[in-house]
């Protein structure tokens, strides 16, 4: 890994020069914050702390998107073959474009913090160490988790269309589109297979509660758990040649990305209080006119 | 003696069913240009990938510096430079940040401004690799295969695509290495390139060396005589055309004779006397000194380009 730092320096430039990928990174999470924040919260501080969970999670995942189609497209385009001539790594070039990723998302989560306390008078913000850990282990497991779908797929219309799907399945299942209390109950019990609800209901509790780390110590260890499979498994699958296909043993490789998560499902389901946590969460900012209706809707409240 | 850099011995490659390369075998010395000539599909590409370490071949033995591809890749990369086919850059990155990347990967460098002015594209340092010409392109790419001052070098087509003037641009720039001594293993399915590039040659043809020396001795294998290509109104028989006075050999091609002769005017001759005793007519003819094309037909039966 002797050239990752060259070559995550080298892939932040290039970002920087592609108005697409900025324009997915930065000005498409601000339109979410402010359609959350401003619509949805009301400009409420108290939900806009409460909605920043989905906007920080919505921001951070959307890094699966971006690194599994410049990866793919690397590939196609035969970008790979000619990196793969020089002495550079697979894992070189997996890490250093996870690192370049968080550098370049890093920045929008900040800006939207930011913006919550100037222009919604956010100021309790919990536990900012929490925040920070969950942010960053969560950049990085879903920048991996793009590199996997880069891998497993043959195409860019493949890619974009697996991608849809995990999009979609993160989005509408996890609590970060609407809060997890409002969902229909057979979505709550798919909720806990997905690496998005720990992360959108840990993002809430560091922030309403202040919750420390140790307190999160399971959002976290499975997040960080999930990113270092998720990178070691992107080794493994990663193919340099067009022409090269998956493998079948890569292919079972892929299959246990879902592993951590169908565990620790299998386990919050079981004796979990995962669901119970975004009950209080979702109610803490609803609370005292206990009016549980979706965010979206516009249920008259005092300003 | 010069010191053998490059073995390649019984080499043999399958992808499914199809037998790419049938046991190729050569040597290649230092300072020597060693070309790779043969039709598309013929198995030069995956010859060379599989001395480059990109392909695993399934048996055989090479030897590149001394080292084993498979099982050196590391050691061997920092040995070697190269050119692919079916390869880019990404499109937002500049001339020479391409090179400065590529240049940081290696301890022993060549400085990426001297090799971008020696390549012609000083003017073009700051530009995007998406607004480059396809001549411009692969100057680049053979600018990038020297940022490791290699010891041998690898160019798989370096012409192909580009239009015959950009061509010669590039014979130029590969003229001028081959005069500093560098050791490079080509493939081409361009005659000219070739003739005009290599100190020897292999023609491969179905993943199988059918010739290999100089091009002087391949064509001098093909007899060393001059040929009378010549398409007739009507049919005609190779063994009249052979029995021709000044005819030392004959055969059909695509519909038209391919006339082998040591003295042309007296075949020339013959064969118009010929033609107007059978009522027959020429309606095209073509005189060529040999070339290594008349090697590669007399050898398969086929033109090098079909």
């Amino acid at each position: 890994m002797k050239h990752f730092v060259t070559l995550a320096s080298n892939r932040i430039r290039l970002t920087m020069r592609n108005k697409i990928f900025l324009f997915f990174t930065l000005l498409m999470p601000l339109g979410l914050f402010f359609l959350f924040a401003g619509i949805f919260a009301k400009g409420e501080p108290r939900m806009v702390t409460y909605l920043l969970g989905p906007i920080i999670s919505l921001t951070v995942m959307g890094s699966f998107w971006g690194l599994s189609a410049n990866l793919v497209m690397y590939r196609e385009q035969g970008i790979l073959r000619r990196f793969r001539l020089a002495p550079v790594t697979a894992a070189d070039m997996l890490a250093s474009s996870i690192a370049a990723n968080y550098i370049l998302t890093m920045p929008t989560v900040i800006i939207e913090m930011l913006l919550a306390r100037w222009l919604f008078h956010v100021t309790q913000t919990g536990s900012l160490l929490s925040l920070a850990i969950l942010v960053s282990v969560a950049t990085i497991s879903f920048a991996a988790l793009g590199l996997i779908v880069a891998s497993v797929t043959n195409s860019m219309q493949e890619t974009q269309v697996i991608c849809q799907i995990v999009w979609f399945a993160l989005l509408f299942f996890s609590g970060a589109t609407f809060p997890l209390p409002m969902l229909p109950r057979v979505v709550q019990h798919l909720a806990v297979f997905l690496p998005a609800t720990y992360l959108v209901i840990g993002l809430q509790k560091a922030m309403l509660f202040g919750a420390g780390p140790w307190m999160l110590r399971v959002e976290i260890t499975a997040l960080a758990g999930w990113a270092i499979l998720a990178f070691f498994i992107s080794t493994q699958l990663f193919r340099w040649e067009p022409g090269e296909k998956v493998s079948s043993r890569g292919k079972l490789w892929a299959v246990a990305t879902i592993l951590p998560f169908l565990l620790l499902g299998a386990w919050e389901s079981k004796y979990g209080h995962i669901q119970g946590q975004a009950k209080s969460a979702y109610q803490s900012v609803t609370a005292p006119e206990a009016a549980p209706g979706p965010p979206a809707e516009p249920a008259k409240r005092p300003r | 003696m010069a010191k053998t850099v490059l073995q390649v011995e019984n080499l043999t490659k399958r992808y499914g069913n199809v037998e790419a390369i049938r046991g190729v075998s050569f040597e290649v010395q230092e300072g020597e240009v060693f070309g790779l000539l043969g039709p598309n599909g013929a198995g030069k590409t995956s010859t060379i990938e599989i001395l480059e370490g990109l392909r695993t071949p399934d048996g055989g033995r090479v030897s590149v510096c001394g080292l084993d591809p498979q099982r050196n890749p590391e050691e061997l990369k920092r040995e070697i430079g190269a050119t692919l086919q079916a390869t880019s850059l990404p499109d937002k990155m500049r001339v020479l940040e391409a090179l400065k990347l590529f240049a940081t990967f290696y301890e022993r460098r060549r400085s990426p401004e001297e090799l971008l002015k020696r390549f012609g594209l000083a003017e073009k340092r700051n530009a995007f690799y998406s607004t480059l010409s396809g001549g411009q392109k692969q100057r680049l790419a053979l600018a990038m295969a020297l940022v490791n001052d290699p010891r041998v070098l690898f160019f798989d087509e370096p012409t192909a695509g580009l239009d015959p003037q950009v061509r010669r641009e590039i014979y130029d720039v590969i003229e001028e290495l081959r005069r500093e001594k560098k050791t490079i293993v080509l493939t081409t399915h361009y005659i000219e390139e070739a003739e005009r590039l290599c100190d020897r040659v292999a023609i491969v043809d179905h993943g199988k060396v059918i010739a290999q020396g100089t091009p002087r001795e391949l064509k001098q294998r093909s007899g060393d005589t001059t040929r009378i290509e010549v398409r007739l109104a009507k049919p005609a028989s190779e063994a009249t055309l052979k029995g021709l006075d000044g005819v030392t050999d004959c055969h059909a091609l695509d519909g038209a004779f391919i006339l082998h002769c040591q003295r042309p005017p007296q075949a020339i001759v013959s064969l118009v006397k010929h033609l107007e005793a059978e009522g027959n007519e020429l309606v095209n003819l073509e005189i060529s000194t040999p070339s290594l094309e008349d090697v590669f037909i007399e050898l398969t039966g086929r033109r090098l380009r079909d």
